[in-house]
């Protein structure tokens, strides 16, 4: 078991869904309170990760990222080192391709909640911030756990992304997808196939757990 | 400026267009009709500031919510209106209580609670304070969305069509709750419905929308009775809408002859219309009286008029009957009698009545050519 690639793993899950749950909160929020001209390639473009072959996507983020792109440069002349195979390249790969993961599942929690409701709050006399926190945050909370959870699981899955900008070096950029990966072409079966199974059970218990609230948030809102 | 209630003028010609002037005192009761599509919810929205408009004001006790020339317009959360969405919009998640002690946020905490709990028994929703919306029936959500809409001590109280998503018993017990709470409301109440006998019931006026538009205004009866034009007349529902002319006025007598299909009618005086005039009149449904066929009856020789029962059509406890006056060719009059009226005195297709025109009840308006008369449903 390579504890280091579990460790990194999880560590790039938790840091990608901190980054993504503000993120896609606003734009979820966003997407779905408001209609504006050209909303529908807005939509098509953060979509886009879901349908793009993960070595495509992952080559042009290795361009975005590269020492020759304003990115690249512009993060090694403040950092020292470059943005490519470290585990900051990675985040931000990471985040790149789990947004739709992340906004769809929110954007469709904010769409169900009825256009009243939010009429109703200002009625009340609730502020912007209010009405957030105390309806439609708690109204979109399925599709923002389902947003997380998703996302968490996604993230420790993926392999083809990873392995283009991250490489393989361990403690900085091999996750345990990688790790997998690893030991099948050494020919370690029974190395892979306990790493394996690790991960089939954290994505069962994350997704499980996901479902189990879920449920439990809508019977109780049908007491 | 200061005169106390709300004054609204809307205008805009899309894309919903609109052209309403409404006002409503404290303590009234205003009730919008129309039927659906007439522009009845855009106006209770506009007046909320969740719908926005072109042009027009908006003053409500003499503070400006909206000036479409000035470009002003104070936000929803400010405006303080108290609204029942038709399906209550009550937050899901939240019970009875919080429900209500979110539109209580200017009090401090500690008071939120104790406000909320009063105003929830003030609907007599004691004792069901910590259930979910869900967990309430359509009648004790309606009550919770009335709570609330209460609980910011409103300055308007706006209902839309409040009474159409619960069944008919639960409808008839919430009207009398809402007619006693009423008598305590201080603030303009304006009530949006599509059921004319829901304004009668509970409102002290009436404003009948078409089209964005509002027609006339007043008592809830004398625009059901004495519509100013065809437009209104056809809109609450009159059928009996026809040509005539003007004979003469008889003031001493407080009558006003007019002729119709060779029929002397006396009408109550209506002095407007000049002999010799082409009017459209109508008359409401309860001023028709059926003659009985064994005696004579009330009011037999105020304006009689004889027919042939076109079409018997039973609903319910009463009759709809179609009896044409004057030839079958020509449009027939209109009458709704009790089933058991129309059983003993006989009445089935073909039979030949007589009907009273009450002359209180006749009423004249301006010739309308534009539109044909009503036809046989």
């Amino acid at each position: 078991m390579d504890w280091s690639a579990l460790n990194l793993s999880l560590k790039l899950a938790a840091c990608t869904v901190l980054i993504l749950l503000p993120l896609g909160i606003w734009a979820g929020h966003a997407l779905a309170a408001h209609h504006f001209r050209g909303k529908a390639w807005v939509e098509a473009l953060l979509a886009l990760p879901l349908v793009l072959p993960p070595t495509v996507l992952g080559y042009y983020l290795l361009v975005m990222m590269g020492g020759t792109s304003p990115i690249g440069q512009f993060y090694e002349s403040v950092f020292g080192r470059p943005l490519v195979f470290s585990f900051e390249g990675l985040l931000l790969a990471s985040v790149i391709f789990n947004i739709p993961f992340a906004i769809q599942p929110m954007q469709r929690g904010f769409e169900a909640i009825a256009p009243e409701v939010r009429d109703a709050a200002a009625c009340c006399g609730l502020t912007r911030w209010r009405t957030l926190w105390r309806i439609e945050l708690p109204l979109a909370w399925p599709g923002i756990l389902s947003a997380v959870v998703l996302t968490f699981a996604h993230t420790l899955g993926e392999f083809g992304v990873v392995l283009m900008v991250g490489g393989s070096i361990p403690g900085e950029t091999k996750t345990i997808a990688i790790a997998i990966y690893d030991r099948v072409q050494a020919f370690d079966t029974a190395g892979a196939g306990v790493m394996s199974a690790a991960l089939l059970l954290i994505s069962l218990i994350a997704i499980g757990a996901a479902y189990f609230t879920a449920s439990r948030t809508r019977s109780h809102r049908h007491d | 400026m200061t005169e106390p209630g709300i004054r609204i003028r809307l205008q805009q010609s899309g894309p919903i267009p609109l052209d309403a002037v409404l006002d409503c005192a404290p303590g009234e009761v205003l009730a919008l009709v129309g039927p659906s599509g007439s522009g009845k919810t855009t106006i209770l929205r506009a007046i909320a500031g969740l719908q926005r408009v072109k042009h027009g004001l908006i003053h409500c006790n003499g503070e400006c919510w909206f000036d479409g020339e000035r470009q002003f317009r104070v936000e929803t959360r400010q405006r303080r209106v108290g609204y029942v969405f038709q399906n209550y919009a009550l937050f899901p998640h939240l019970s009875a209580l919080h429900n209500v002690m979110e539109a209580m946020l200017e009090l401090p905490v500690a008071e939120r609670e104790r406000r909320a709990r009063d105003v929830l028994a003030r609907v007599r929703l004691a004792g069901l304070e910590h259930r979910v919306p869900a967990a309430l029936s359509g009648g004790q959500q309606q009550r919770v969305a009335v709570a609330r809409a209460l609980a910011r001590e409103p300055r308007v109280l706006l209902l839309d069509e409040p009474f159409s998503a619960v069944d008919r018993a639960t409808r008839q017990r919430l009207y009398r709750e809402l007619a006693e709470l009423r008598r305590e409301l201080a603030m303009p109440v304006i009530l949006v419905t599509h059921d004319l006998d829901e304004a009668m019931m509970l409102a002290d006026r009436m404003c009948v929308l078409h089209q964005g538009r509002t027609l006339q205004s007043g008592d809830p009866y004398v625009v059901m009775t004495r519509p100013d034009n065809v437009e209104v007349a056809h809109l609450v529902g009159l059928r009996n809408v026809f040509r005539a002319g003007v004979l003469a006025h008889d003031a001493e007598r407080g009558l006003t002859t007019i002729e119709w299909r060779k029929h002397r009618l006396e009408a109550r005086l209506q002095p407007d219309f000049q002999a010799g005039q082409q009017v459209t009149w109508t008359i409401s449904p309860g001023h028709l009286v059926l003659h009985r066929r064994d005696r004579p009856s009330r009011g037999e020789r105020e304006n009689p008029v004889s027919g042939r029962v076109l079409e018997y059509l039973p609903l319910g406890e009463n009759v709809a009957l179609t009896v044409a006056v004057n030839g079958p060719d020509r449009p027939p009059l209109f009458l709704t009698v009790p089933a058991h009226t129309a059983r003993r005195n006989g009445i089935a297709q073909g039979v030949e009545i007589g009907v009273s025109l009450l002359a209180e009840g006749i009423h004249l308006m301006p010739a309308d050519e534009s539109r044909t008369p009503a036809k046989p449903a």
